[in-house]
C-alpha cells in the first residue's frame, strides 16, 4: 500500500516534471515566426511516415542504420512494458498481464529480453565509436564538453534501464526457484536464464529485494531520462516525428520569396500597381535572432541529435573552414534556451555575432549537402540564407567581393563587368 | 559549321517565333572556357534542327547568386524584370546551359509570376536522342576514361543524376564514378556567390579536394554540366600539375566533339 503510494507520486512528478519542460520547449518555438507549413498535409504525414518512423534517410550508412534500428525498435517496443510496470506500480499487483495474456506474455517477455540484449550491445558498439575507433564527426571539436558527456550519458541510462530489466527477471527468477514457489515462467527466459548463475548461492530475501531494487530502478530511470530528454540532443527521439512533419515540401532549390520586396519593386516597375494597404512591412528583413527565424528552423535546432552528418558531407568544413552545419543548429537551439533563460544576455546577446559568426555564414557553398545528409530533415542552409539577409539586407554587410558582383548585376546584368550589350558576341566570335 | 542563332527580338522583328529559348547565361556569354560550352550547344540545338533563339543583349543574370548571397530585393528585381521579357515573348520551353540558371528560373520564377518548362541542357540533349533528332557519332572518345562531377544545382538540388550519365554512355567510354557522386556529390566550391569571392581561411581549397578526387579515378577526362564547375575543376586540374593529362569538358562539348561540330 505504501509502495503504491510512493510509486504513484513519483509518477506524478515524473510526469509533471516532463510536462513542465514540455511547456518550456513551447515557449521557446514559440519565439519564432511562424512557418506557414500546415499546407499539404497528407504529403507531410507521408513523409513523416517514411522519414521518421520508415527511417528513410538513414541508408547510405547501413553499420550506424542497422545499429540505430535496434536501439529505435528496441525502445519503442520494449517500453511497452512500462505499461504493465505502470498499472503494476499502482495497483500494487506483480506482473498483473501474465494471467490473462498466458503463453503470449512468455513470448513477449522473451522477444523483449532479446531486444533488450541486443539494445545494450549496440549502445556498446555506439560508445565504442565515440570514444575510440568511430568516424571524425563524432570526436569533432564542434562536441567539446558538454555535448560529448551528454552523448556519453544517454548510451550509459539506456545500458542501465535495459541492465535493469535483465537482471531484475533473472533473480525473480532465481528467488522463485530457490523458495519453491511456483515459477514464473515454466523455462527461463532467453537472456535472463543465462544470467542465472550471477545468482548462485544468494538467499530468496536477497534475491527479493535485489529484483525489487531492479524494478524500481529501471522505472525511476525512465522517468529521470523522460525529464533528462529535454534537456539533451537525445530529444530527436520525440522531436523527430514532428520536425519531419514540418520538412520543407517546396522544391529544394527554392528560397521562400519576400513578399514586402515583391510589393516594393512592383510599386517601382509599374506606377499604377497598387499594393495591399493590409500588408504588414517586415520588422526586419533576413534573420538577427532566434525570433526572426520561423518555427521550423527553431524545432529542427532541438530536434537535432548532433550525429555530424550534416557537418561530414560539408565542403567548407572538410576544407576547414570554420562553418559547420551542425554548429549552425546547436547555436540555434543554445540561443533560444539564453533567450528562455532571461536576464541581460538575453536581451543584449544575439543569434548573430554572439553565437553564429559573419566567417562561418559566407563560408557556405549553397550545396544542400547538410540538407540531404540529414537524417530527419533538418535544414541548416535555410539559417544560413536568413541570416545572410539580415546582413545584406539590413546592414549591407557583405564581403567586398560580393558587393562589388551584385554592383555588378545591378549595372551590367551579370556579376563579371561585362556590358550587357555584349551578351551575344559569342555567336559572332 | 557556322552558327545558326537568331535573337528573339530578331525573330519578332520578322514576325516568327521560336519553339525553345536558350537561356545562356552569364559564364557562358563572357567566360572564354563557358563560351566553348555555349556554342557546343548551339551546335547541337542547330544539328537537331530545333528551332530555338537566345535573348541576346536582352538576357540579364537570373539572380541566382544575389538571392544566395542574401540579396532578395536584388534577386526579385532581376527576376521580375526577365519574366517581363520572357512573358513578353511568350516563351513557353527554356534550355540552359548553367545549373544555377536552371534552378533559378525552374524553381524560383514561378514564385514572382514565370512559370516555364524549363531544361537543363543535358536534359534537352538527351530527349533529342531518344526522340531521334539527334545521333551520336562517339568514336573519337572510344577508350577514355570519363569521370562524370555532378553540379549540385543539377544532382542534388534537382534530382537529375541520369541524364548526364546517359550522354555520357554514348561516347563508347569508359565511364567511372568518383566515391562522393549523385546525391552525395561534393561541391566544386563555387555555388552560393562563392566564386565571385575570396574563400573563408581553411587548410584547402574545395575545387582541388574536388579536382584531386577525380583525378584519383585515373580519368583522362572529368565530365561536367555547369560553367562554374568547369572553371573551378580547370583550376583544380592545373593547381595538381595534370593540365596537359586531364581535361575537363562540359557534355555538351563533349557530344559536340563527338560529332565533329
Amino acid at each position: 500500500m505504501i509502495s503504491s503510494l510512493i510509486f504513484t507520486a513519483v509518477l506524478a512528478a515524473g510526469v509533471a516534471g516532463f510536462t513542465y519542460q514540455v511547456r518550456r520547449l513551447r515557449r521557446g518555438l514559440s519565439l519564432a515566426r511562424p512557418s506557414g507549413r500546415h499546407d499539404r498535409q497528407s504529403e507531410r504525414w507521408s513523409t513523416m511516415a517514411r522519414v521518421a518512423l520508415g527511417q528513410g534517410k538513414m541508408g547510405p550508412r547501413p553499420l550506424a542504420a542497422a545499429m540505430h534500428l535496434i536501439v529505435y525498435v528496441g525502445f519503442v517496443l520494449i517500453n511497452i512494458e512500462v505499461l504493465e510496470i505502470i498499472l503494476d506500480g499502482i495497483l500494487g499487483t506483480h506482473r498483473l498481464l501474465r494471467e490473462p495474456l498466458g503463453g503470449i506474455y512468455d513470448g513477449l517477455m522473451n522477444f523483449f529480453e532479446v531486444l533488450g540484449f541486443l539494445v545494450i550491445v549496440a549502445c556498446v558498439v555506439f560508445l565504442a565509436r565515440r570514444l575510440g575507433s568511430g568516424p571524425d564527426r563524432l570526436k569533432h571539436p564542434d562536441l567539446a564538453g558538454w555535448p560529448q558527456r551528454d552523448a556519453v550519458n544517454i548510451l550509459v541510462i539506456e545500458i542501465v534501464l535495459m541492465s535493469a530489466l535483465l537482471l531484475m527477471n533473472a533473480a525473480e527468477y532465481q528467488q522463485l526457484a530457490t523458495s519453491g514457489q511456483q515459477l514464473v515462467a515454466s523455462s527461463p527466459w532467453l537472456i535472463s536464464g543465462l544470467l542465472l548463475p550471477l545468482f548462485g548461492g544468494w538467499s530468496a530475501s536477497a534475491l527479493s529485494a535485489f529484483a525489487t531494487s531492479m524494478w524500481w530502478l529501471h522505472f525511476v530511470g525512465i522517468l529521470a531520462f523522460l525529464n533528462y530528454l529535454p534537456k539533451s540532443k537525445h530529444f530527436h527521439i520525440i522531436l523527430a516525428f514532428p520536425n519531419v512533419w514540418y520538412s520543407k515540401l517546396a522544391p529544394r532549390g527554392q528560397i521562400p520569396s519576400m513578399e514586402s520586396v515583391t510589393t516594393e519593386i512592383k510599386a517601382m516597375m509599374d506606377p499604377s500597381f497598387v499594393p495591399d494597404p493590409n500588408a504588414v512591412p517586415p520588422a526586419r528583413f533576413g534573420a538577427k535572432d532566434v525570433h526572426d527565424l520561423h518555427f521550423a528552423n527553431l524545432l529542427n535546432a532541438y530536434s537535432c541529435t548532433e550525429c555530424g552528418r550534416c557537418t561530414s558531407e560539408c565542403p567548407a568544413n572538410q576544407t576547414g573552414k570554420k562553418l559547420s552545419p551542425r554548429r549552425i543548429m546547436m547555436a540555434t537551439r543554445d540561443r533560444v534556451e539564453e533567450v528562455l533563460a532571461g536576464g541581460d544576455s538575453a536581451t543584449q546577446k544575439t543569434l548573430l555575432d554572439d553565437w553564429i559568426t559573419r566567417e562561418e555564414l559566407w563560408a557556405c557553398t549553397t550545396c544542400n549537402a547538410c540538407v540531404e545528409a540529414c537524417p530527419v530533415n533538418i535544414d541548416p542552409l535555410d539559417i544560413i540564407l536568413q541570416m545572410r539577409q539580415y546582413l545584406v539586407m539590413e546592414e549591407s554587410a557583405a564581403p567586398s567581393t560580393v558587393n562589388v558582383a551584385m554592383g555588378n548585376i545591378e549595372n551590367n546584368a551579370a556579376p563579371w563587368a561585362y556590358p550587357q550589350a555584349d551578351r551575344g558576341n559569342w555567336i559572332q566570335s | 559549321m557556322s552558327l545558326n542563332v537568331p535573337t528573339m527580338a530578331e525573330l519578332a522583328a520578322r514576325g516568327e517565333t521560336a519553339e525553345v529559348l536558350f537561356w545562356v547565361g552569364c559564364a557562358g556569354s563572357f567566360d572564354e572556357r563557358a563560351k566553348k560550352v555555349t556554342k557546343a550547344v548551339a551546335k547541337l540545338l542547330n544539328q537537331a534542327g530545333v528551332s530555338f533563339a537566345v535573348l541576346g543583349a536582352e538576357e540579364s543574370c537570373t539572380g541566382d547568386p544575389a538571392r544566395r548571397a542574401g540579396n532578395e530585393f536584388l534577386f526579385q528585381m532581376q527576376a521580375l524584370t526577365n519574366i517581363e521579357v520572357l512573358n513578353g515573348y511568350s516563351v513557353q520551353k527554356i534550355v540552359a546551359a548553367c545549373p544555377h540558371c536552371f534552378n533559378t528560373l525552374k524553381n524560383e520564377y514561378p514564385q514572382l509570376g514565370g512559370t516555364y518548362e524549363v531544361f537543363h541542357h543535358s536534359q534537352f540533349i538527351e530527349q533529342l536522342l531518344r526522340d531521334g533528332r539527334l545521333r551520336v557519332e562517339g568514336g573519337s572518345f572510344k577508350g577514355k576514361r570519363i569521370v562524370f562531377h555532378d553540379p549540385c544545382y543539377l544532382g542534388r538540388v534537382n534530382g537529375e543524376y541520369e541524364a548526364p550519365r546517359a550522354l555520357l554512355e554514348k561516347l563508347d567510354a569508359e565511364i567511372h564514378e568518383m566515391k562522393r557522386s549523385k546525391k552525395n556529390g561534393f561541391c566544386c566550391g563555387a555555388g552560393g556567390a562563392q566564386i565571385f569571392k575570396e574563400p573563408e581561411p581553411g587548410n584547402a581549397e574545395v575545387h582541388h579536394v574536388r579536382a584531386e578526387e577525380a583525378i584519383a579515378t585515373g580519368a583522362d577526362i572529368i565530365a561536367v554540366g555547369c560553367p562554374f564547375c568547369k572553371l573551378m575543376l580547370t583550376d583544380g586540374v592545373t593547381h595538381h600539375g595534370k593540365e596537359g593529362q586531364v581535361q575537363v569538358l562540359d557534355i555538351a562539348e563533349a557530344i559536340a566533339t563527338a560529332n565533329d561540330l
